[in-house]
């Protein structure tokens, strides 16, 4: 008997609903399977930044891979609004890592003259900065500001209408949306998966785990293994402000909504929702540093989520040895990647050729066998 | 009683100066607990009691002898030892009970080894058509402004809604020397068949007599249309008339310059739920509360809640609850033995019981209806960002379960107000939407910080090396 | 529109409010001056520029908001008057610096 569905993805967040919908774009039945309204979602707590410019240090296809994100965010963008005319107010100036010291931008050109320098990698384009170069192009930072780094890719968007666009667009493309459906065991049934959640379960020829923190609990299930830690992150949220920063900061940014967001701490092994006031006041510290004219804005709200954090910080994505047909898709950048999980990860889930097509990001890099 | 200077560390903190809060410090103090009280107004007494030590003469008279009985509890906080803070928002308590509080600008903090929260209510949400006209506003509202500025609606003035405070704002309108041209009374009558049961109890109480006394003074006097099943206020730039419909029968419309609207007090819920306490639905007075013991306990083994916080019982009540749990810290912190607290808490224990019991008529009665709970249409929801109801129906329409996920959707509950205003409109939207319980949906997580505050007040506060290892990236 | 009921023995202040002097009461709140010179609205929203005033005088809905002393997003239910005290309405969103 021919199960409901063709591939049910399991995780409703940024992941989950963009290979959903990239899948159910191209004819396939798709269920998305999300947990309740009180689900920990990273998603929701994100700095909606399209980041180039960090990363890919030891895995140079990475850089490759989210600059290749960044170049789909475009056509992403018209795509999302002729299906849903929700607007992803993307924008892409460059963006910049603001250093409050000497030591900061000294470990900042470090980091980013050690990517360029690996082997494989297709060089990055950047600048590092002087006070009076960045004063050029953001004239309201401080006299603290000692420089930065410059990387003309970057960009951001709206990553609230993100969500809302690739929800709506994975509805309109016919996917099926079923909330209240946490998984509580996963198998491999007959020549699919069946999926036993809280309303029953749900069968389907294939299966992909994109559930965030919560892979690694349901990844052995089907031959996988998810490799992810939570890791805190708070960011603080003002109230809406007339435009004024139109440049992206990895710490200060301004929605085009207006809103200022200030962040981006990081706290290993912390599993707490609960805000630390200790870290929200040092993002406070620096954000009223770098943008002194923020002294007096109000903060409205604040979040506290865990990031997905894969072992090395690179996504990982591959399909169950044991089991054909199940797959793994983890990482912390369901942002930027948006768009290559929506069309490139979504087409090789539905070819079965993740694992050859994309073998650098499979999870068996973490062998303790491999040596590098 | 002290203002300055401040301990670093208390007994017991206890945070709003309404009933609950002034009762409860000067209990605490009494008791030999070292109190802190910290309130945002300049002035204690709350809401209802609010600018009572500093009312003119003629003020007092107008509002009534139950506003005045507030300087009795004025008068206690200022003979005790309990310190007071005035002008202090609190923002944030942490894990470790470290409150800290905006104060003259600038963050302040203390700990305390128990906390009382004492922040009352506020009145329910009133989503109609055109609420966010300007000329529309709360009956608490015109309440303030009679109470703390002596200043009293004229022109065409226009109520709406139900419950008891509608009544005594409108008693006290009269007495102040204005008129009120009409008001629309959204009372269901079929309320009253459930309510009847009640009635004797309610009969009994000191409650009925003053109420009964009121509605009559005001009924004398006022227009008064009952049965009022559509309300909208409308207006270009500001309000220009209220059109209400009764059943079926066609809108009529009446010229206004001041509509004020009342459905109830719901407990305001920011302090308790962000501190990680256990909410629950009152499905009597359809609002979430903190859970609570007798003695005002909440799940948290250092938290109380008193007064209308835990669940909206009027000010005696609030009082009483405040003793309550000021004899239950006493208590807890060792200064008194179980036997002691029982004893001095009896008289107020079976004198809140039976006012609470002797409050369920009212509550039934001014049930307020479903479609002043559930709006449709261009009706604005969340006033900060101006969504409508429309928009979040098709939100629930496409499968979003509730409150949290759609808050990021459709941004509802992220303004300043922190979902004070929207909070429970967008729960019952979405128990009406999915046809389950608002207690299944559930409400917004609420956190830090509880009111807004300056990036330069909370860059204030103090950090160390954990905080620099988790933001500065080398 | 409201007015005074009754004359408090307590000093008058004189506040500005969009340039213009007001003359009130030393424990009026910014709100209540604003209401007792005949204003009803405070400032315009954030998304469609609309018209809004005080609406709960107790520091709970956020619609009261205005500029004082060029110090934009004060609630004026919150905040007491001063003698001197600048008060302007506050446009759409804040402004960087006010």
């Amino acid at each position: 008997m021919r199960p409901e569905y063709d591939i049910a993805v399991i995780g409703g967040g940024l992941v989950g609903t963009a290979i959903a919908y990239g899948l159910a774009k191209t004819g396939q039945r798709v269920a998305l399977l999300d947990e309740d309204d009180r689900a920990r979602r990273a998603s929701v707590a994100n700095f909606s930044l399209i980041w180039v410019q960090t990363k890919g240090l030891g895995m140079p296809e990475y850089s490759d891979w989210s600059r290749g994100a960044a170049d789909l965010w475009p056509a992403f963008c018209d795509e999302i609004a002729a299906l849903t005319d929700i607007d992803l107010a993307f924008t892409r100036p460059g963006g910049f890592h603001l250093c409050l010291s000497d030591a900061e931008l000294e470990a900042r050109a470090s980091h980013l003259a050690r990517i360029n320098a690996q082997p494989a990698i297709t060089q990055l384009p950047y600048e590092i900065l002087g006070h009076n170069a960045v004063r050029e192009m953001m004239p309201d930072i401080g006299p603290d500001v000692v420089g930065a780094s410059y990387c003309p890719l970057d960009g951001q968007c709206n990553s609230m209408r993100l969500f809302w666009g690739l929800h709506t667009g994975f509805g309109r493309v016919g996917g099926h949306y079923l909330s209240n459906h946490r998984v509580s065991t996963l198998a491999a049934r007959d020549s699919g998966f069946v999926a036993s959640t809280d309303a029953g379960p749900i069968a389907a020829g294939k299966v992909v785990i994109a559930a965030g923190n919560d892979s690694q609990r349901l990844a052995p299930m089907v031959g996988l293994n998810a490799q992810v830690r939570p890791q805190r992150g708070q960011v603080l949220v003002t109230e809406r402000m007339k435009p004024f920063l139109h440049y992206p900061t990895i710490t200060v940014r301004q929605a085009d909504e207006g809103s200022v967001m200030l962040g981006d701490s990081i706290e290993e092994g912390n599993p707490s929702l609960m805000v630390g006031t200790d870290v929200l006041a040092k993002m406070a510290d620096r954000a009223m540093r770098m943008f002194p004219g923020l002294g007096n804005v109000n903060i409205v709200r604040t979040w506290s989520a865990q990031r997905v954090m894969t072992k090395d910080g690179c996504p990982v994505y591959d399909e169950s040895r044991e089991h054909r047909g199940a797959f793994i898709a983890n990482c912390h950048s369901g942002v930027t990647l948006a768009p290559r999980h929506a069309q490139t990860l979504a087409s090789l889930i539905a070819a079965s050729r993740v694992s050859t097509e994309l073998p650098v990001f499979g999870t068996g890099r973490f062998d303790v066998s491999t040596v590098h | 009683m002290t203002t300055q200077p401040l301990r670093d560390r208390y007994d017991l903190a206890v945070i709003g100066a309404g009933p609950a809060g002034l009762a409860a410090a000067a209990t605490a103090a009494r008791l030999g607990l070292s109190t802190v009280l910290l309130d945002e107004q300049p002035s204690p007494g709350g809401q209802i009691y609010r600018g009572i030590a500093e009312a003119a003469a003629a003020t007092r008279a107008a509002l009534g002898a139950d506003y005045r009985h507030g300087q009795t509890l004025v008068d206690g906080l200022a003979s005790s030892k309990a310190d007071y803070v005035a002008g202090a928002t609190v923002f944030d308590i942490s894990p470790a009970s470290r409150i800290a509080f905006l104060s003259g600008g600038h963050a302040r903090a203390v700990s305390a080894q128990r906390i009382i929260v004492a922040t009352g209510g506020q009145e329910r949400p009133f989503p109609i058509e055109g609420w966010t006209l300007p000329g529309v506003m709360t009956a608490g509202a015109a309440q303030i402004l009679l109470k703390q500025a002596d200043l009293v609606p004229s022109g065409r003035v226009v109520l709406a809604g139900t419950g008891p405070l509608l009544w005594l704002l409108a008693a006290q309108i009269l007495r102040a020397g204005g008129t009120i041209d009409a008001i629309l009374e959204t009372t269901e009558r079929r309320n009253w068949r459930v309510a009847l049961r009640h009635l004797p109890r309610f009969l009994a109480s000191a409650y009925a007599a003053k109420g009964l006394a009121l509605l009559a003074e005001v009924r004398r006097k006022v227009r008064v249309v009952s049965g009022v099943s559509h309300l909208r206020a409308v207006g270009g730039v500001g309000l220009e008339g209220v059109a209400y419909r009764i059943g079926g029968a066609t809108e009529t419309v009446i010229p206004a310059d001041t509509l004020l609207l009342h459905q109830g007090v719901v407990p305001s819920l920011h302090l308790p739920d962000a501190l990680g306490c256990s909410i629950m639905w009152n499905s009597l007075q359809r609002a979430f509360q903190p859970e609570v013991d007798d003695w005002g306990a909440t799940s948290l083994d250092h938290i109380a809640v008193a007064g209308d916080g835990s669940g909206i019982g009027g000010a005696q009540s609030a009082a009483r609850r405040g003793r309550i749990a000021a004899l239950d810290a006493a208590f807890r912190l060792g200064l008194i033995d179980q036997p002691s607290r029982d004893h001095a808490a009896q008289r107020d224990l079976k004198a809140l019981a039976r006012d609470l019991k002797a409050r369920r008529f009212l509550d039934v009665l001014y049930d307020p209806p479903e479609q002043f709970r559930v709006p449709t249409g261009d009706t604005i929801v969340c006033r900060c960002e101006e969504v409508s109801a429309r928009r979040i129906e098709a939100v629930i329409a496409q499968g979003v379960l509730g409150p949290n996920q759609i808050k990021f959707f459709m941004r509802c509950g992220m303004g300043p107000c922190q979902g004070r205003l929207c909070g429970l409109t967008v729960t019952e939207m979405f128990a009406a939407g999915r046809g389950v319980s608002p207690a299944e949906v559930g409400h917004y997580r609420l956190r830090t910080p509880i009111k807004p505050v300056t990036i330069a007040e909370m860059a204030s506060l103090p950090f160390g090396a954990h905080a620099d290892k988790a933001v500065v990236r080398l | 529109m409201f007015r005074r009921f009754t004359d408090r023995p307590v000093p008058d202040v004189t506040i500005l409010v969009d340039g213009a002097r007001i003359t009130t009461k030393a424990s009026d709140s910014v709100a209540a001056a604003m209401f007792a010179a005949g204003m009803s609205s405070c400032r315009s929203t954030v998304v469609e520029g609309r018209a809004r005033g005080p609406y709960c005088m107790m520091g709970v809905c956020f619609d009261c908001l205005v500029v004082i002393d060029g110090v934009g997003s004060r609630q004026g239910c919150m905040t007491r008057v001063r003698d001197g005290m600048v008060v302007e309405t506050q446009d759409g969103r804040r402004e960087l610096g006010r």
